[in-house]
């Protein structure tokens, strides 16, 4: 069976005393929050400590935190509101890992806030995980988050020469441009998009204790 | 004498053993491939950020086109994390139920694996073979959500609806007739359990009857044996999973390790391999098939004995059923909120995976409290598998670029999201 978390977690604040931001157990996952400053050294100590030998990084992946706890939108893309609790979080950008252990059979969830949102960076951690790589692609193509040290950090999902980092908050769902073949130019064109933005069910937030009367 | 001299060639996007859109870029020295250089994202569709814009109950048909040959195994770690973070209890009628066509799906899945791959490596008429099964589990799924591919069946909190009491009938047309019907239809004469008791029945013989062709095959022994070995800790460190990973001799299968649902109450085993190359990724993927009979028989087992409700009586996520809806101003209004707002799942966030037939698909939500997710995050299992197909073909001819991909199991529904 699983590994016990308590005892995991215990550990983990013994072992990252002074590194940990924050540590919580909630719906029996872990969440370690870290600085970016320390990532590699938390992964490389992750990876190989006899407590803890996460072997597989098992996913990573960007969020935007920016418009967290808001319902207003405008145009197909949803916007901060002042009372939301975005500002809850430490920036707008964080890449969140899922790391594995099979030898313990354990897992973390680690998030890293990326300290400048308009040009969020983070170190690679390719070094540590070979896992990392496209992944890491992923998250730069998808939030435009750069990772230093990536040996081959080019875009992944999107089309070749696409502009613009299409998962962030701010980026609309029918996206910029639409491409249609011109018979007159004989090609492939690309011209801003014709369709209206449209909103099927309005997106709404409601108190925690909404309907429990 | 003339040079040998490196090629760069460009194989696919529409390339038959190519498994979908996969454009490779290949350096070859000779017939030696020196790098290979997967672009995938030719059917990104943005699932993820589509997601974020649709009530959590619009998405579950999402999740069917993702990994488009193991559609219910998709919904259920979507349905999982839905129900893990707003503390959902599940009944267990329900729960027998989505393991037992998670291992449909599975069987289903691999044996599109074993027909596309033996294909790609010459071996034709597996794919007529597994076809011929794969169409009655087809007809399983239709059965039970009246879709044969992107069934949308399981539900935060269970199912759709319970299975059902008669299983569709063949009709007589020109090309079969009144006697060649009744033939045919012999077998779906009862319930859908009775009809699954049928297959299970049979199956066992089938998968005999692959291995007959395969397993001792010297062109299939040719072709895999010692191709794209990949030892333990490297896997691993790749992010492999499922049968990759146990490909490799290490055992580690969630349905096992992290149970979910009512694997722990079931008996079966799981087979590992020891090379770690192409033949005994396909030794593992046979006997599993195997091993998922098993437990289907289990699961039919225990749903004949043990009626009961198939989806949770809270209506603040499952809708109340149809009669009380039109009688009830209560219901009608759970109904009206559920399908016009959508059900709210509390502020948090959640990872939860299910051993999908490719390995690990993890579903990572990300919630604030609203009628649709803040961010949803897939994990799917072939998108480590893939970006490993330049450590795994480096060396390898030319020809063993095709057998890789087919051992990778690679769909590009889940790839490209």
């Amino acid at each position: 069976m699983a590994e016990d978390l308590n005892k995991l977690g215990e550990r983990l604040r013994e072992v990252f005393a002074g590194k940990a931001v924050s540590l919580e157990n909630r719906l029996g996952e872990l969440t370690l929050v870290i600085d970016a400053a320390d990532l590699l050294e938390v992964f490389t100590r992750l990876r190989d400590d006899e407590k803890f030998r996460f072997a597989q990084l098992t996913d990573l992946c960007g969020v935007d935190y920016s418009t967290y706890g808001s319902d207003a939108s405008d145009g197909g893309v949803y916007l901060a509101a002042d009372d939301a609790r975005a500002a809850e979080f430490k920036g707008r950008f964080a890449v969140v890992y899922h790391l594995l252990s099979v030898e313990r059979n354990a897992r973390l969830r680690v998030r890293v806030f990326a300290r400048d949102d308009a040009m969020p960076a983070l170190d690679s951690a390719i070094e540590v995980w070979p896992s990392a790589n496209w992944f890491e692609r992923e998250a730069f193509d998808l939030y435009g988050i750069v990772f230093l040290g990536h040996p081959d950090l080019r875009r992944i999902l999107t089309d070749y020469g696409f502009i613009g980092n299409p998962f962030r908050k701010d980026f609309p769902l029918s996206g910029h441009v639409e491409m249609r073949y011109d018979p007159a130019q004989q090609r492939v064109v690309y011209q801003p998009v014709s369709i209206e933005p449209r909103e099927i069910t309005p997106r709404i937030v409601r108190e925690e204790t909404y309907g429990c009367n | 004498m003339a040079e040998i001299k490196n090629y760069t060639m460009n194989f696919g996007p529409q390339h038959p053993a190519a498994h979908g859109v996969l454009r490779l870029v290949l350096e070859l020295d000779g017939e030696v491939v020196e790098r290979a250089d997967p672009h995938i994202g030719l059917l990104h569709r943005a699932t993820e950020k589509l997601a974020e814009h649709k009530t959590f109950l619009q998405s579950v048909p999402y999740m069917d086109r993702l990994d488009y040959v193991s559609m219910m195994c998709n919904e259920h770690a979507y349905v999982m994390a839905i129900e893990k973070l707003a503390g959902i209890e599940v009944p267990l009628r329900a729960q027998y139920i989505r393991v037992m066509f998670d291992e449909i799906t599975r069987i289903l899945n691999h044996l599109l694996w074993l027909g596309a791959s033996g294909m790609d490596l010459g071996a034709m008429t597996m794919f007529f073979y597994t076809f011929r099964e794969r169409e009655d589990l087809m007809d399983v799924y239709e059965a039970v959500s009246g879709a044969r591919m992107h069934a949308a069946y399981y539900r935060p909190g269970g199912v759709y609806r319970d299975l059902p009491d008669t299983m569709p009938q063949y009709q007589a047309s020109k090309i079969h007739n009144a006697s060649a019907i009744k033939r045919m239809n012999a077998n779906r004469q009862g319930s859908l359990l009775d009809f699954l008791e049928d297959f299970t029945n049979r199956f066992p013989a089938c998968v005999d009857e692959y291995e007959t062709l395969l397993t001792d095959n010297r062109i299939w022994k040719q072709r895999t044996v010692g191709i794209g070995v990949v030892s333990p800790e490297r896997a691993l460190a790749m992010g492999f999973t499922g049968p990759m990973l146990r490909g490799s001799g290490v055992e580690w299968d969630l349905r096992k390790k992290q149970p979910y649902e009512v694997y722990d109450r079931l008996d079966f085993d799981i087979p590992v391999g020891v090379e770690g190359d192409c033949y005994d990724r396909y030794l593992v993927r046979i006997e599993e098939m195997r091993q998922a009979n098993r437990i289907i028989r289990q699961c039919i087992d225990w749903l004949r004995k043990n009626p009961g409700p198939v989806i949770t009586e809270s209506h603040k996520f499952a809708p109340p059923k149809r009669e009380a809806m039109k009688q009830n101003m209560e219901e009608l209004i759970h109904h009206f909120k559920l399908f016009t707002e959508g059900m709210h799942v509390p502020a948090g966030e959640v990872y939860s995976a299910v051993e999908h037939p490719k390995g690990e698909f993890g579903i990572y939500l990300v919630s604030d409290g609203a009628n649709k997710p803040y961010r949803l995050k897939i994990r799917a299992p072939g998108y480590p598998h893939l970006a490993s197909l330049n450590e795994m073909s480096r060396g390898h001819m030319l020809a063993d670029v095709v057998a890789i991909i087919g051992t990778q199991d690679i769909v590009f529904g889940e790839i490209d999201r």
